[in-house]
């Protein structure tokens, strides 16, 4: 297959994961707006306003880019966790692999529907949040370029999950009980400046710290790490997740006896 | 000469587990042939079928695909197979029309092309009025029939079936094989799985026979036939069949009061049995071949091979 096939064969693949998050909005779409818009009441209005201001900001402000950058992290996660392993459980998968579509059209195109979908959630609380506050996009370019690398890297993270699950718990034990502790301790409702060590310290073990930040800087333009480390551990996780995910697509863990 | 469709070399794999799937099975098929692979459950016909698609990884050996290593050419192999898999394996939720039009996707052929195919293969296969519902509606035939559609959408130069027609009714599987044997004939070649041996014996020119994973018979369907040297009649009687005759070289016994089985080589005449019944008032309204020639054969074949293995 020429570099032509293997576009159509990534077309293909991108398609259909678009394609079945369409299909089942109620179950992709829906439910981060409703979760979001009650964080944005009970958090923003109720509890917010007690607290005052952080970093300069009114909370329910500061929370905003913490609160989408979950939404995208949770969602581009759960989206090729839930697909792929869905396709390795109904076997559809064999149509791929049967297929000469190269390893890394086929992770590719899940990654990009992870990221389609974690890009459909961003801009659904982003437009719930505006109910709520009014944002100004600080710097755009960091804000998308950090949305694009923390998709990716959760759906990566999703996918080497997906490949190793054998049931439907399998996948949903790592959200529940890694994804997000580390959401919620990587800064989304706080300052870790706020935190006395060794806690500030150990937070910046939290590779999602760095995410919220980068994209909280994007939005607000602060941000409690520096923009070149936040960049380096973004890219370094998605190599390294990456280099892991076409391994195990080439070796045909879980996928080839 | 041309090159073989598929060339087996030794081929040898080893799960996980300790289970020697194939023992170094070696075989060949010619282009534009269609050839029958049987086997009992878990002689390896699964196995070798997998290695063949590249979903089972081999231990050892060598397949190629009109030349090409499934092995080191993974993608040039592929790109001429089509694979028609024992259990269903298509997304439940999508359409046919857009499971077809996706599988061509995979192997890079263009959407137009791609839409043009799916409405060709699903029409062939009586499926186009269910083109746009979901798949998991579909009746077992239906889902059977959307699997071989999807198999030709990159048009394959071989076709591999592995227990197409297993649970399907006899109506379907006619118009089933009415559509893999014309497409046979228009030159792709076939390799089928089947437990129903007579769809083997009337569609398949040549033949190989896997038992515990090695290869125990490997010839033509004319050649192996003939060498069954015994055949089995079942009679039906007017009354009852009362005490059965002896008959030299015949084997008769007694299935209930109104039917009898009667084994005796192939070569051997039949009027003596039939005086040899007159003479006892056995009245015979009909008979009939116990079972089809090639069925009686494979039975042989591997209980000969499972006495043989236990010597």
């Amino acid at each position: 297959m020429n570099a032509r096939g293997n576009l159509i064969a990534l077309y293909t693949i991108t398609r259909r994961e678009v394609a079945r998050i369409l299909r089942i909005w109620s179950q992709t779409l829906l439910p981060p707006a409703i979760t979001m818009a009650l964080y944005f009441v009970i958090f923003g209005s109720l509890i917010g306003g007690r607290i005052g201001e952080m970093h300069g900001f009114r909370y329910i402000d500061y929370i905003v880019p913490g609160l989408i950058m979950m939404s995208v992290i949770q969602n581009a996660y759960g989206n090729i966790s839930s697909s792929f392993f869905g396709a390795k459980f109904q076997r559809f998968v064999e149509e791929m692999l049967v297929s000469p579509t190269p390893s890394w059209v086929m992770l590719t195109g899940y990654i990009a529907g992870g990221v389609l979908r974690g890009l459909m959630v961003g801009v659904i609380v982003l437009g719930v949040s505006l109910f709520f506050t009014r944002l100004h996009l600080a710097h755009p370019l960091v804000t998308l370029s950090t949305f694009v690398l923390a998709a990716a890297v959760f759906a990566l993270a999703g996918f080497v999950n997906a490949v190793f699950a054998k049931k439907f718990d399998d996948i949903a034990i790592v959200p529940t009980f890694v994804l997000t502790p580390l959401t919620y301790l990587g800064g989304v409702f706080y300052s870790v400046d706020l935190l006395p060590e060794p806690w500030r310290t150990i937070s910046h073990a939290n590779p999602v710290l760095y995410m919220v930040n980068a994209f909280r800087y994007g939005i607000l333009g602060v941000s409690d790490v520096g923009l070149g480390l936040a960049y380096g551990v973004m890219l370094g996780a998605a190599l390294a997740l990456g280099a892991v995910a076409m391994v195990l697509l080439k070796r045909g863990v879980g996928l080839r006896a | 000469m041309s090159q073989p469709a598929l060339e087996v070399i030794d081929l040898r794999k080893t799960y996980a587990n300790g289970v020697q799937a194939l023992k170094g099975v070696s075989l060949s098929v010619e282009q534009g042939d269609f050839f029958a692979l049987l086997g009992p459950n878990g002689a390896g016909k699964s196995t070798l079928i997998g290695i063949l698609s590249s979903l089972v990884n081999a231990s050892g050996g060598e397949v190629r695909v009109f030349g090409r290593s499934v092995q080191r050419e993974r993608r040039a192999a592929m790109q001429m197979i089509g694979l028609v898999p024992q259990e269903l394996n298509f997304n439940q939720f999508e359409k046919p029309w857009e499971i077809c039009v996706n599988v061509a996707g995979f192997y890079g052929i263009p959407r137009a092309v791609a839409e043009q195919r799916a409405e060709q293969y699903l029409k062939q296969l009586s499926l186009w009025d269910k083109a746009f519902v979901a798949s998991r509606t579909l009746s077992g035939g239906m889902k059977r029939r959307l699997m071989i559609a999807r198999a030709m959408m990159n048009e394959p130069r071989l076709l591999v079936l592995d227990e197409p027609t297993a649970g399907v009714d006899i109506e379907i599987r006619r118009s089933m094989w009415k559509f893999v044997s014309e497409i046979n004939r228009a030159g792709t070649t076939v390799i089928l799985t089947t437990h129903y041996l007579e769809e083997a014996e009337q569609l398949c020119r040549n033949i190989a026979i896997i038992d515990k994973g090695t290869i125990i018979e490997h010839t033509t369907m004319k050649r192996l036939l003939a060498k069954l040297d015994v055949e089995t009649f079942v009679f039906d009687l007017a009354g009852g069949a009362g005490e059965l005759p002896s008959v030299d070289g015949v084997r008769l016994t007694r299935v209930d009061d109104h039917t009898i089985e009667a084994e005796m080589a192939r070569t051997h005449d039949l009027n003596s049995l039939f005086a040899a019944l007159t003479a006892r008032g056995i009245t015979v309204t009909s008979m009939r071949n116990k079972a089809n020639r090639l069925e009686e054969l494979f039975v042989r074949l591997v209980e000969s091979n499972k006495s043989g293995a236990a010597a």
